[in-house]
C-alpha cells in the first residue's frame, strides 16, 4: 500500500537521523559507564588472570572512612558556591546582552563571553596561577598602580579555586540565560511597565520566572562538573585543594585501586542525582 | 663499549645458535628516565642492530598491571627494588644471566647483592641507578645552610615549605623526622602528630619535578623535599637551590632493570641492560642530570665537581641513608588513609 510505505519511509528517516547520536551515546557513555559500574563491584581488576569476586566492600569503604564524606561535603559546598557566584555574575551580563544592546556591540560582547571556551582548560588554570601567585601579575600590577605596598597572594587559597572555576564555567550560565531571556517577549515587559510595575517588580515577577529554565540549565551544567573537579583545585588550591575528585583521581592514577575509585565515582553520581532530584520539584513550583 | 657490545652480540649469537638477528626490544619505564634518550638508543642500535621501542607507566602499580596483562609485550622493564620481590614472586620477571652482562662486575656487592633484587640465589634486577629523597632549600632564603629536617617545622618558614603529594613519601619523611626506621614504622601516632604539625607550614604540595622548579623559580618556597637526581638537574639549570642530606637521615631508593619472564628476546634485552650500566652511557647521561649510577666505574668516571660525586659520593652521607624495602599492601593503604585524612582536614 502506498500509505504504508510512506509511514515506514518516514520512520526509516527518523531512525537514520537519530541513530548516529544514540549509537554514539551508547558507545561513548553507556559502555564505559557500565564497565565502571562493574569495576566498582569487584575486589580486583579482572585482568591478566587476577583472582576477583563480586563485593560491596568498595562502597562500604566510603561509609567506614569519614575522610570521604568530609571531602564530598566540601566538594558539594564548592559546587554551590561556584554555581551561585556564576549565577550572580552571569545573569546580569546575559540580561544586558539579551535586552539592552543590539547589533555589533552585542556580537563583540558575545565573542568575549565565548572566548574562554576556545582555550584549553588547563591553559586557563595555569594562566590564573600566573596572575594570582605572590609576585604574580596581579601583585605586580596593583603595586605599580597603588602608591602603597599591597601583598596580594590569593594563590593556594579557596578564593583562587573559586575564581578559576567561575571563570571556566561562567559562559554556560550566560549562554543558557541569554537564550531564555531572548525568548521573553519585549511586549510583556512593556505591558508590565505600562501598568505601573517598577523595575524590581518586573525583574522579580516577570523576567526571573520566565528565564528560570535557562538559569536552572546553567546551574546544573556548572554544579555537576564542579562537584567532581580535581584539576583546578589542585593547581590553584595547593594545600587546601584536596576535594572529593582528588581522592577519586588518586585511586585511579596513584594507587591504581580502580574498584574503589569507581565506587567513589558512583557515590558522587548518586549524590549529584539526589541533589538534582530534590531541587527539581522546588524549581518547577517556582516556575508555576 | 664497542668491544663489549660485540662480545654481547657474539654471546647472543652463540646462545641463539644461529645468526645474530636484529630485533626490536620493547622497554617499559617512566617517561624521560634514561633509557629513552635518543642518542643512547641510537648508539645501541648502531652497535647491535637491535632497535628499541618504549612504553611508559605512571605508577609502579600500573607497571605491574601492564606486566601481568600483556605477557610477551616487553623485554626490559624498570622496577624499583622495593617492588622487585613482588614481581618476582608473581613470576613476572626472569632471573638475569649474569654472564651476559659484563658491566655487572663493576657494580659493588652491596648493590648487586641487594636482598630485594636477589631471590633464591638468582639476580632478578640489575642495579641501575639509585638516589635519595631528602630536601633542597632556596639559597636566597637562608643565610646558613640548614642541616636538619626540623627546618620544615620552623615557624620562620610557615607557608613556605612543600612536600610531595605522595602518601608513602610523606609518611617516610615523618618517620625520619621522628627517628624511626622507615621500613619498620612502629609509632604511627607519632607520624600522624608530626605530619599534623607540618600541614599548616605547607604552601602547596608538589607533584612533578617541573612543579618543583616552577615553585622555586617563582620564589614561593624556602624549602621542599626533593629527589637527588632532580636536584642535580635543577641546580644545573641555574636554580639557586642546594640539596641537603639531613643529619636525621634520608630515604634511599634503588632502581633495577629486569627482564620479563615472557620476553622472547632475552639476548637483546641483556645487551641493552649491559649498555645501560656502561660508564660511557652514564657519564654522558650525568651531564644532563642523572641519578647516581650503581656502577662504581661509572661513578668514578664523573668529573670531580659533579653533583652525584660531591653529594652522594661521601661515605658519611651514604651511612645515613635508609634504603626503601618493599611496603605491604596493608601498610600502603594505612599510609594513604592517613595522608588523605590529613589533606582533607585542610
Amino acid at each position: 500500500m502506498a500509505g504504508g510505505t510512506a509511514i515506514s519511509g518516514a520512520r526509516a528517516g527518523l531512525i537514520a537521523l537519530l541513530s548516529p547520536a544514540y549509537l554514539w551515546l551508547t558507545a561513548a557513555i553507556f559502555l564505559p559507564l557500565s564497565a565502571m559500574l562493574f569495576f566498582s563491584l569487584v575486589t580486583e581488576l579482572p585482568f591478566g588472570g587476577a583472582e576477583w569476586a563480586f563485593t560491596l566492600e568498595n562502597y562500604r569503604a566510603f561509609f567506614e572512612t569519614p575522610t570521604y564524606a568530609t571531602l564530598l561535603w566540601k566538594s558539594v559546598r564548592l559546587g554551590l558556591i561556584v554555581t551561585v557566584v556564576c549565577l550572580l555574575v552571569g545573569f546580569p551580563c546575559a540580561y544586558v546582552l539579551a535586552k539592552a544592546i543590539r547589533g555589533r556591540a552585542r556580537e563583540a560582547l558575545f565573542l568575549l563571553v565565548i572566548l574562554p571556551f576556545w582555550s584549553n582548560s588547563l591553559v586557563r588554570i595555569f594562566s590564573w596561577a600566573i596572575v594570582l601567585r605572590g609576585n604574580g601579575v596581579l601583585d605586580l600590577g596593583l603595586n605599580a598602580l597603588l602608591p602603597f605596598e599591597v601583598d596580594v597572594s590569593l594563590m593556594f587559597t579557596t578564593h583562587a579555586i573559586v575564581i578559576g572555576l567561575v571563570h571556566s564555567y561562567l559562559p554556560y550560565v550566560i549562554l543558557t540565560s541569554y537564550l531564555a531571556l531572548q525568548a521573553i517577549d519585549d511586549n510583556l515587559i512593556d505591558a508590565a511597565r505600562s501598568m505601573g510595575a517598577g523595575k524590581p517588580t518586573i525583574l522579580w515577577r516577570l523576567v526571573l520566572p520566565l528565564s528560570l529554565p535557562g538559569l536552572v540549565a546553567g546551574a546544573v551544567l556548572i554544579f555537576v562538573p564542579v562537584v567532581g573537579a580535581f584539576m583546578e583545585p589542585r593547581i590553584l588550591g595547593g594545600r587546601v585543594g584536596t576535594y572529593y575528585g582528588t581522592v577519586i583521581e588518586d585511586q585511579f592514577v596513584a594507587v591504581y585501586n580502580w574498584p574503589l575509585g569507581a565506587a567513589l565515582s558512583f557515590i558522587l553520581l548518586a549524590v549529584v542525582l539526589f541533589i538534582l532530584a530534590v531541587a527539581s520539584p522546588m524549581l518547577k513550583r517556582a516556575q508555576a | 663499549m664497542t668491544k663489549r657490545l660485540i662480545c654481547a652480540a657474539a654471546l647472543a649469537a652463540m646462545a641463539g645458535a644461529g645468526a645474530v638477528q636484529a630485533e626490536e626490544i620493547r622497554v617499559l619505564n617512566w617517561q624521560g628516565y634514561g633509557t629513552d634518550l635518543d642518542w643512547a638508543v641510537e648508539a645501541f642500535t648502531e652497535e647491535t642492530g637491535h632497535t628499541v621501542v618504549h612504553e611508559y607507566f605512571n605508577s609502579e602499580q600500573e607497571m605491574l598491571t601492564k606486566l601481568r596483562t600483556n605477557p610477551g609485550a616487553y623485554d626490559v622493564v624498570l622496577i624499583n627494588a622495593a617492588f622487585t620481590p613482588q614481581a618476582q614472586e608473581e613470576g613476572l620477571i626472569a632471573p638475569i644471566d649474569k654472564e651476559k652482562i659484563e658491566n655487572l662486575a663493576d657494580v659493588p656487592a652491596d648493590m648487586a647483592e641487594n636482598q630485594d633484587l636477589n631471590a633464591d640465589g638468582e639476580l632478578y634486577g640489575v642495579p641501575w641507578t639509585w638516589g635519595l629523597t631528602a630536601y633542597a632549600f632556596n639559597t636566597q632564603a637562608f643565610e646558613e645552610a640548614p642541616t636538619s629536617v626540623e627546618v620544615f617545622w620552623d615557624e620562620a618558614h610557615e607557608g613556605r615549605v612543600s612536600i610531595r603529594d605522595d602518601a608513602l613519601e610523606a609518611v617516610q619523611f615523618a618517620a625520619i623526622a621522628t627517628g624511626q626506621d622507615i621500613n619498620d614504622i612502629s609509632d604511627m601516632e607519632a607520624i600522624e602528630a608530626k605530619l599534623t604539625e607540618l600541614m599548616p607550614q605547607i604552601k602547596t604540595y608538589w607533584g612533578s619535578e617541573n612543579d618543583w622548579n616552577q615553585f622555586m623559580a617563582a620564589g614561593e618556597l624556602d624549602v621542599a623535599t626533593y629527589w637527588s637526581g632532580s636536584a642535580s638537574r635543577s641546580i644545573a639549570s641555574g636554580l639557586p637551590v642546594q640539596f641537603v642530606v639531613p643529619e636525621e637521615g634520608a630515604v634511599g631508593w634503588l632502581d633495577g632493570l629486569s627482564i620479563p619472564e615472557s620476553s622472547t628476546k632475552m639476548d637483546a634485552a641483556h645487551a641493552f641492560i649491559d649498555w645501560m650500566i656502561d660508564p660511557e652511557f652514564y657519564v654522558k647521561w650525568a651531564d644532563e642530570g642523572a641519578p647516581a649510577s650503581a656502577n662504581a666505574k661509572a661513578a668514578e668516571a664523573l668529573p670531580e665537581d659533579a653533583f652525584n660525586r660531591q653529594v652522594l659520593g661521601d661515605p658519611e652521607v651514604v651511612a645515613r641513608v635508609q634504603f626503601q624495602r618493599p611496603v605491604s599492601d596493608e601498610d600502603r593503604e594505612a599510609y594513604l588513609a592517613l595522608w588523605q585524612k590529613l589533606k582533607a582536614a585542610q
